[in-house]
């Protein structure tokens, strides 16, 4: 039995379905942003694999990752200091309550 | 052939990120979702070595599964009441998140199956293949500026972190 890349992809397409999914029906900006992470954590994956998988020579996916990750730090860290910032405002995390801001 | 060891390993993690990014999602304890993501995010990084990417995944635990999952605990416990239960969806809501992610999920499953891209290398003749990465090369391509190499990006990403720690103590300082 071999490990090919497919092996690697699947479980990958799984984790983007259920992040999908989260995005598309928590309330909670918390967990919203949980789904998110899920999301970019497999694209990460792909990357990966497909670097060691297709292009074993070189570590371009590596390198892509690596940059991914470091984005998603500073993506995070703002994210959670603007929920922080919305909640002193309205004492509530959940989406339906903040939309003060579209009209 | 592939090792029996690399094919359980593989079993277990491939198990471990599909079971806990669904619970994920599902989990109406939001802290507790949070460790859900925390156990994914550390199978990726054992898929990570498994793969020989020892640099990725250790700054897959070290950025991830330390510094991230700190900064969601610390903003679940600021945000909501311990043992906090969220309130349940209505049947509306659930029911376009469980199309549109079934769909998707067969729309990429279809894609991945009918690629005609992917090769049927096992994973022992594409660990062969590549030579294997060390900190020196890494450290050449990060700081060089030739082909290959990321010189810009890696100066734009300090930019960023100065700029994001600047921008988060600007947004959530007190007023």
């Amino acid at each position: 039995m071999d490990l090919s890349i497919l092996w690697y992809l699947v479980p990958s397409v799984i984790m983007f379905a259920a992040g999908v999914y989260g995005f598309v029906t928590r309330k909670n900006m918390i967990a919203l942003l949980i789904s998110l992470e899920l999301m970019l954590n497999s694209a990460d994956l792909n990357f990966v694999v497909f670097n060691r998988y297709l292009f074993p020579g070189s570590m371009e996916g590596m390198f892509f990752t690596l940059f991914a990750i470091a984005i998603a730090a500073a993506e995070t860290a703002i994210a959670i200091a603007i929920i922080i910032n919305i909640y002193r405002a309205v004492q509530s995390t959940d989406i339906n309550v903040v939309d003060k801001m579209k009209y | 052939m592939d090792s029996v060891a690399n094919i359980i390993l593989y079993f277990v993690v491939a198990i471990a990120v599909t079971v806990f990014s669904v619970m994920a999602v599902t989990s109406r304890r939001i802290l507790r979702a949070a460790t859900y993501l925390l156990f994914v995010l550390i199978s990726t990084a054992v898929i990570y070595f498994q793969l020989g990417y020892q640099f990725l995944g250790a700054v897959q635990i070290a950025v991830y599964a330390g510094g991230i999952m700190v900064l969601f605990v610390f903003s679940i416990i600021l945000t909501r009441k311990p043992g906090e239960k969220e309130s349940f969806l209505d049947s509306h809501r659930r029911a376009i998140g469980i199309s549109v992610s079934i769909a998707g999920c067969i729309l990429l499953l279809l894609a991945l199956f009918t690629m005609p891209l992917l090769n049927g290398v096992s994973l022992t003749d594409a660990l062969a293949a590549g030579n294997q990465i060390t900190m020196k090369e890494i450290g050449t391509a990060m700081v060089g500026s030739d082909r290959f190499q990321y010189l810009l990006p890696f100066e734009a990403i300090s930019v960023l972190l100065l700029a994001c720690i600047i921008g988060g103590v600007v947004v959530a300082r007190k007023r």
